[in-house]
């Protein structure tokens, strides 16, 4: 049994359906690359995953049970944590402050979430910054405080919504460690991004859409092959060569 | 951490020995009121300044806790006293309804509703005659006619009543709070359950304003609408509280509450009579100014802001 299933996804706003019968599910401990051109719906899928927006027809199922007519807090609490890719920091709390209130998800005394809190900003290296008001960070360590505060609420598996745009290449090596790092203690992640460096370098499996629909899925090498996949990003030409 | 300790040692023994030593009724009046104050502030800062749900009806609250004293008393014969918890209680109820209703939207509904709220019971207050005896008002008798009594309690409330805030802030809840006021939906993402946590901000800021409505009827022995359910005098005033004293601070309203206390009994009294007597006649004009200043200079109020009046206005320099 797959940890996340989507079936049959479908969000409509109003005549436009921005995702449009999608299917696809996440093996336990994989890493699922979610790719497409802007707009494709990439961002709407995970709104839907979490209840952001109430699905129009189709269903979620995680770890063998709907989750569809849940509250967007519920998911969280029932272990699928999500990063937002226009970050959205608690901008007048410090880093450490942002974490902890994060933790409290799993724990209720103010000395664990702390302890919790310590670990995550130490395993992602923003320790140094703990004390700083989360709206004095850069860019870099904005996106990384928003995958700090979905870690800290022990979810087993974690949306990542372009964790690596904005970031310089040096960050963006760090990014793709990081994430690496959250696969190897267990975590299972759906991610969106972009930078096809790192989408190709950390995925196990990629499963492509385009105006909402699915056109490829497969390894990182097939998918980038795929003349659906060329075609979407680079125009028809090229996908006849 | 030791020195605030101190500071709050050495405020807290004057506060106690105040009443003992100034023996005049009326300073211990005004500092009654300024008590009263605390709380009301302290109340509305929970809810407006860590939660971010600005209330413009906090009279709502305050009428109610305090016609419920009243009502228990005229109609039923239950103690005032008693009627401080249940004051409270039925603050509460009001509050839990309110919430219930408009904590599913987002957005300025809240603020709005609290202020037509606070008119709505102001109406029913007045009309409901079999009920409140409308504009006659209430009448009771006061229980103790000295003041020292009162002075116990009503500080006792308003330790009571910020010590609770500050334990709260320290909690799960109070990082919930601030969580929901910085980004409602960042806060759904990590497992908050932000319709509750909104609801539970605005039931503890409901019962301690309540209470000190209560208090109120005790003390004054008289209430009638326009007083305890004035958008002016208890809604606006709550607000300046926090404004002034400043927002998201925990000892914020208690300082703000002494200044408001202040200003306004100085210009009720026109410069304690020293001025003319029009002057009296200007002190909403004053309050304006007031926050104009506030807002201007010292955005975080003067708590939020201390380090900053330090500099400039004592030419203290921050260590280091």
């Amino acid at each position: 049994m797959a940890l996340l299933e989507v079936k049959n996804l479908t969000k409509a706003f109003g005549g436009l359906k921005a995702v449009n019968n999608v299917t696809f599910s996440v093996e336990k401990g994989e890493i699922l690359g979610l790719i497409g051109p802007n707009g494709s719906g990439k961002t709407t899928t995970f709104n839907c995953i979490n209840q952001f927006y109430s699905i129009t027809s189709g269903d979620i199922l995680f770890k063998g049970s709907s989750i569809k007519n849940l509250k967007t807090h519920q998911i969280c609490q029932r272990g699928i944590g999500r990063t937002f890719q226009v970050v959205k920091p608690l901008a007048r709390m410090t880093v450490l402050e942002n974490v902890t209130a994060s933790s409290f998800c799993r724990v209720n005394t103010i000395k664990e979430a702390q302890k919790e809190a310590i670990r995550i900003l130490e395993f992602c290296n923003l320790t140094k910054e703990k004390d700083k008001l989360a709206k004095s960070l850069p860019i870099g360590g904005r996106k990384r405080l928003e995958i700090a505060r979905a870690l800290a609420t022990k979810p087993e598996l974690i949306l990542l919504d372009e964790t690596a745009a904005g970031l310089n290449p040096s960050e963006l090596d760090e990014a793709i460690e990081l994430i690496k790092k959250i696969q190897n203690s267990g975590i299972t992640i759906l991610i969106v991004e972009h930078i096809m460096k790192v989408i190709m370098s950390i995925s196990d499996r990629i499963h492509a859409i385009n105006f909402g629909q699915t056109i490829a899925e497969g390894t990182p090498q097939e998918v980038a092959n795929n003349p659906a996949v060329i075609e979407a990003y680079l125009g028809e030409e090229y996908a006849q060569d | 951490m030791k020195k605030n300790n101190l500071t709050l040692i050495i405020l807290g023994i004057i506060l106690l020995i105040f009443p003992l030593v100034i023996r005049s009724d009326y300073y211990q009046h005004l500092i009654i009121i300024a008590f009263m104050w605390v709380v009301i502030g302290s109340s509305w800062n929970l809810l407006a300044g860590y939660t971010g749900q600005v209330s413009f009806g906090h009279a709502m609250f305050f009428g109610v806790g305090a016609y419920t004293a009243g009502i228990l008393f005229t109609k039923l014969g239950i103690s005032p006293w008693w009627g401080m918890m249940f004051g409270g209680i039925a603050s509460m109820m009001i509050g839990l309804f309110v919430g219930w209703v408009c904590f599913r939207l987002r957005g300025p509904y809240f603020a709005l509703a609290t202020l037509a709220g606070g008119e709505i019971f102001r109406l029913i207050a007045t009309n409901w005659e079999s009920l409140t005896d409308g504009m006659v008002g209430i009448l009771i008798m006061q229980t103790f006619r000295s003041k020292i009594p009162y002075y116990y309690v009503a500080l006792a409330l308003a330790a009571v009543c910020v010590y609770s805030i500050h334990i709260v802030m320290q909690s799960k809840w109070g990082y919930y709070f601030v969580s929901i006021r910085e980004d409602q939906d960042a806060a759904e993402s990590l497992g908050i359950n932000t319709t509750l946590y909104k609801n539970i901000s605005l039931l503890i800021s409901s019962f301690f304003t309540g209470m000190a409505g209560a208090f109120y009827m005790n003390y004054m022995a008289f209430i009638d609408p326009q007083v305890v359910f004035s958008l002016h005098y208890i809604s606006i005033m709550a607000i300046l509280v926090g404004i002034v004293g400043g927002v998201a601070t925990i000892m914020g309203p208690a300082v703000g509450a002494f200044v408001m206390v202040g200003v306004q009994e100085t210009f009720r009294s026109a410069f304690f009579g020293l001025a003319p007597k029009w002057i009296s006649e200007s002190h909403a004009l004053v309050f304006g100014l007031l926050v104009i200043f506030v807002i201007m200079f010292l955005a975080n109020g003067i708590v939020g802001d201390w380090s900053k009046i330090k500099r400039n206005v004592f030419k203290i320099k921050a260590p280091g």
